[in-house]
């Protein structure tokens, strides 16, 4: 059985058949071969595999693919939107906010979350804001110099 | 010799060569392969600790549509070899160890038996169909009752003991005898969960018609999962190619040989088909190796100044189940490393490897280094405590300050100047300020805690000698015609930026742009040789076999240079991509043409070969021994136990620094985990032998409000063992950071009497402590 999906992926909208069983990470990862998108935990507590969902950020593996029907998503593939980089990509390239990668697409995008609800965020506010996020590698201190490089750099934009 | 120049790219603060990928989800980890007509493979794992087998029905999971293949222990005996362990251990006990388990489950999540299908869900669900009839075992769960006697993990060997390593030096009686202080201390270094956030994964493509095996893997050690893979299916080596990918983190967790690394490639060969297998964060908790886990009881002797006068250590590691490769010899760099940065006139040690039924132990980051750091640092702190010296005299008044320094273990210290980092810590942190601050705190109060500690790492590993499996690193440097250069390193990063900082060290040497350089790694087939990226090795050594390779292609292209130049080699100079006569730089060639002349080959000096390349390997004639001095500011809030880092302030001195921006990554990254162990984590077995902390609900990996900020400084103390002059820092952190949080932690609950509290120091235990319930040093701590 499966059930028909139209879901609008970094602006191009797909209709596909897939099993309802299917989570929106998987559909992201195998039907359309955005691996940008990773899985860590597959229990929504590791951030990996963050997405945006009609402009939020969403763990796309606690979600099914049909509750992302008729949905709008932006993953790591599409976030700067045309441009070479996004200010948050920039951001953590330049103050060194990631070194393995693997968590970097979920931190990038919930990150976008957080400079959405506080543009203007303090030391305190990033780290609560990232607090859905898992990095091993960083101890986090480059992604909080990161994150606020980037507001500063959007607040300028 | 006149070919030195200005260094421009080393030293900088280079943005990485990588991440460009990394942040527009460009890369390719393992999971992202999507091999054509590939099967995923599922691994049913055992959830008893210790059973016997009786029976396995996979009947109907093989009638299921959709599953191609179900294996169990006895369908690979002869098709897989049991998985490697690498030692040098005298008498070490090696039982068998089977990549599916035969006859008896040893630890919950040992795996039964394997099932590949057309998709992935297909193959979990085919899990439940397969019927294991288990009879329960007494479970052998802790290590000192491990050690005692039976139950026996593995029956037929008789013990659970799997090696004693019994060690003297000095005249330890003499050091006991009329010491004026003694203290006993338990000291435990609690079980840890690695915890790379991506999960391992394998994938595999066997071509029949070449009998060719290709193996991507999330592993750190290409090279040598080539040569163990190719023993384990009996497959010529080089037959067998090994690819690391991006690789999402390691700590230490990805150094190894696993079963599903040969089961998946076994699986590859007997379908025709790709298999691909990604573990779930269940299985990564149960299944991907553990670390530390040790017990230390000590008798320390000292002086009434503070000076170490001896010290005797009983080392009990829990080393889970079976060995994996490197299972043993972690708690050997325990014993090396016991004398820390300090001159210890008589120390004598009994260390014991005991098996229980759980997940095995092996290297994550530290490896052996921190449990011996957190040994002799709480030691000087405990000195300190009992003399009434004050922590840093106690320190500098055993600091060995003589290098190269011959250790009570018998090593011998690269170079070093523990002096010189420890003042300029005292400095940046204004100690004396923060002495003010916590007796005016403590006047109102507050609970303050200052922590100090020193360390010295083993790094650079190593010397082949010293090594189970070969210490060297190689290199091959290929300038091409157009005068791109590649390099093909036998290091495998993940994470580390060594695309970054051996384009630095290119673009010095030969005078090209960043962009010209391309670093290769990672892939058995394209980079000849290797060893791997582990023991913060990746710079020391393997960057060294860069520098020798870069050598000889530097004489190679002056003696090009000077017969275009008409003049001897020894005259002419390598300057930002030209060669000139010395003090004529007019006389001069472009590297490019050089690089041309190499290839064209129609006017090449005699002697001398077409091309420009070379292919080196570099053997570190010792370790390295990067070193440094720590301090952190501690608050416990009086209510409810809390403990807050407010400030941790580091001075790290790992030598020469390639690039220091991804030098500071690594000491912040190696501290982040030392808070973790010190304060949030703990890998827990129940009496039953089940592993209750084995989810991300229950084991509690810091997140980033958990975490502090970092002040980082440095000293620099080139190590004249390799030609960089680099220590290596990716463990520093880990290995300084524990005591130095722990010894604030104790500092904040000195006034209470509290002499030691056991790791991690959980809001529960501090403010157990503060009420005066106990002493916070819970002897269930472990």
């Amino acid at each position: 059985m499966t059930t028909s999906v139209s879901i609008t992926v970094n602006g191009r909208t797909r209709h596909s058949e897939i099993d309802p069983r299917l989570l929106l990470v998987h559909y992201l990862r195998d039907r359309l071969g955005l691996t940008g998108t990773h899985v860590g935990c597959e229990t929504s507590l590791c951030g990996a595999c963050t997405v945006l969902l009609d402009g939020k950020a969403v763990k796309s593996c606690a979600l099914l693919a049909v509750q992302a029907d008729g949905a709008e998503i932006t993953t790591i593939e599409g976030l700067a939107d045309g441009a070479s980089y996004h200010p948050l990509q920039e951001a953590f390239w330049e103050e060194h906010g990631l070194q393995c990668g693997f968590c970097t697409p979920g931190m990038i995008l919930a990150a976008r979350q957080l400079l959405e609800d506080h543009p203007d965020p303090t030391e305190a506010e990033i780290r609560e804001g990232l607090d859905g996020n898992l990095c091993r590698c960083t101890g986090y201190h480059n992604i909080v110099r990161a994150v606020r490089r980037a507001a500063d750099a959007m607040s300028r934009a | 010799m006149a070919t030195t120049t200005v260094p421009k790219q080393i030293g900088a603060r280079v943005r990485r060569k990588e991440d460009p990928r990394l942040i527009t989800g460009a890369s390719t980890y393992t999971d992202d392969l999507n091999l054509p007509n590939a099967g995923y493979c599922a691994i049913l794992r055992s959830p008893h600790a210790r059973a016997r087998i009786l029976s396995i029905d996979a009947s109907a999971a093989r009638a299921m549509e959709g599953v191609l293949r179900v294996v169990t222990g006895r369908d690979v005996e002869s098709s897989i070899g049991g998985l490697p362990v690498a030692h040098k251990i005298e008498g070490l006990l090696e039982p068998p160890h089977r990549v599916l388990a035969i006859g008896e489950v040893r630890f919950v999540g040992d795996g039964v038996a394997a099932v590949v299908a057309e998709d992935p869900f297909t193959a979990r669900d085919a899990l439940e169909l397969i019927e294991v009839e288990y009879e329960e075992l007494e479970p052998v769960v802790d290590v000192e009752e491990a050690a005692a006697g039976g139950p026996f993990v593995h029956e037929e060997l008789g013990t659970n003991v799997a090696f004693t390593f019994p060690y003297e030096f000095g005249d330890i009686d003499a050091a006991f005898a009329d010491a004026p202080i003694v203290i006993r201390q338990r000291i435990v270094n609690q079980r840890q969960i690695p915890f790379a956030v991506e999960p391992r994964a394998v994938a595999a493509r066997f071509d029949r018609g070449h009998g060719k095996l290709e193996i991507w893997s999330t592993t750190q050690i290409p090279h040598l999962l080539r040569t163990q893979l190719a023993v384990l299916l009996g497959i010529p080596e080089h037959s067998v190619r090994v690819i690391a990918p991006e690789v999402g983190g390691g700590f230490g967790s990805k150094l190894n040989v696993y079963a599903e690394e040969a089961l998946v490639g076994h699986l590859a060969r007997e379908l025709g088909r790709p298999v691909k297998w990604t573990g779930t964060r269940t299985e990564e908790f149960q299944a991907t190796i553990h670390g530390r886990d040790q017990l230390a009881d000590l008798e320390v002797a000292a002086n009434e100044d503070g000076t170490l006068r001896g010290m005797r250590v009983e080392l009990l590691q829990d080393l889970g189940a079976y060995h994996q490769l490197l299972t043993p010899v972690i708690p050997t760099l325990t014993l090396l490393m016991l004398p820390g940065a300090y001159a210890l006139p008589a120390l004598q040690v009994g260390l014991r490897g005991v098996f229980t039924n759980k997940m095995s132990t092996d290297a994550y980051r530290g490896a052996g280094r921190p449990e011996a750091n957190f040994i002799i640092e709480r030691v000087i702190d405990m000195v300190a405590d009992e003399t009434g010296v004050d922590p840093v005299q106690v320190r500098r008044r055993n600091f060995l300050t003589e290098f190269p320094a011959e250790t009570a273990t018998g090593l011998a210290y690269d170079s070093g100047n523990y002096d010189a980092a420890l003042d300029l810590l005292l400095e940046t942190a204004d100690y004396e300020a923060l002495l003010a601050e916590q007796a005016e705190r403590r006047k109102r109060g507050e609970v303050m805690g200052i922590g100090i500690a020193a360390y010295v790492e083993i790094c650079g590993l190593g010397p082949s000698a010293a090594l189970p499996a070969g210490g060297w690193e190689a290199c091959t440097l290929e300038v091409r015609r157009t005068g791109q250069v590649v390099v093909k390193t036998g290091v495998s990063p993940h994470g580390q930026g060594e695309e970054t900082t051996f384009s630095q060290i290119v673009a010095d040497a030969l005078g090209v742009p960043l962009e010209a350089v391309e670093i290769a790694h990672g892939d058995t087939d394209y980079v000849p040789e290797g060893i791997g990226t582990f023991g913060s090795r990746a710079q020391a050594v393997g960057g060294a076999a860069l520098s020798l390779a870069l050598e000889d292609v530097r004489e190679k292209a002056r003696k090009i240079a000077a017969h275009k130049l008409e003049a001897d080699a020894e005259d002419v100079v390598f300057e930002e991509g030209h060669l000139h006569i010395v003090g004529a730089p007019e006389r001069s060639v472009s590297f490019q043409d050089v690089v041309t002349a190499a290839y064209l080959a129609d006017d090449l000096p005699e002697g001398v070969e077409p091309g420009l390349a070379s292919t080196r390997f570099f053997e570190p004639s010792n370790f390295t021994f990067p070193f440094g001095s720590h301090l952190c500011v501690i608050d416990i809030d009086g209510d409810t136990g809390e403990p807050t880092i407010r400030r941790y302030v580091a001075v790290d001195d790992c030598g020469n620094v390639i690039n220091p921006m991804i030098v500071d990554g690594q000491i912040h990254g190696g501290v982040g985990q030392a808070v973790a162990q010190s304060l949030y984590e703990r890998a827990v077995y129940d009496e039953e032998g089940q592993l209750v902390t084995g989810s991300l609900m229950d084991y509690a990996v810091p997140r980033a409000s958990y975490m502090p900020s970092y002040e980082l400084a440095r000293t620099t103390t080139p190590t004249p063992v390799n030609p960089l002059g680099a220590k290596g820092v990716g463990e520093a952190g880990t290995i300084a950071g524990n005591p130095c949080i722990m010894n604030a932690v104790v500092d904040a609950l000195s006034p209470l009497g509290v002499r030691h509290v056991d790791m991690p120091a959980t809001p529960e235990k501090l403010w157990r402590a503060l009420a005066g319930r106990d002493g916070g040093a819970s002897p269930s701590g472990r």
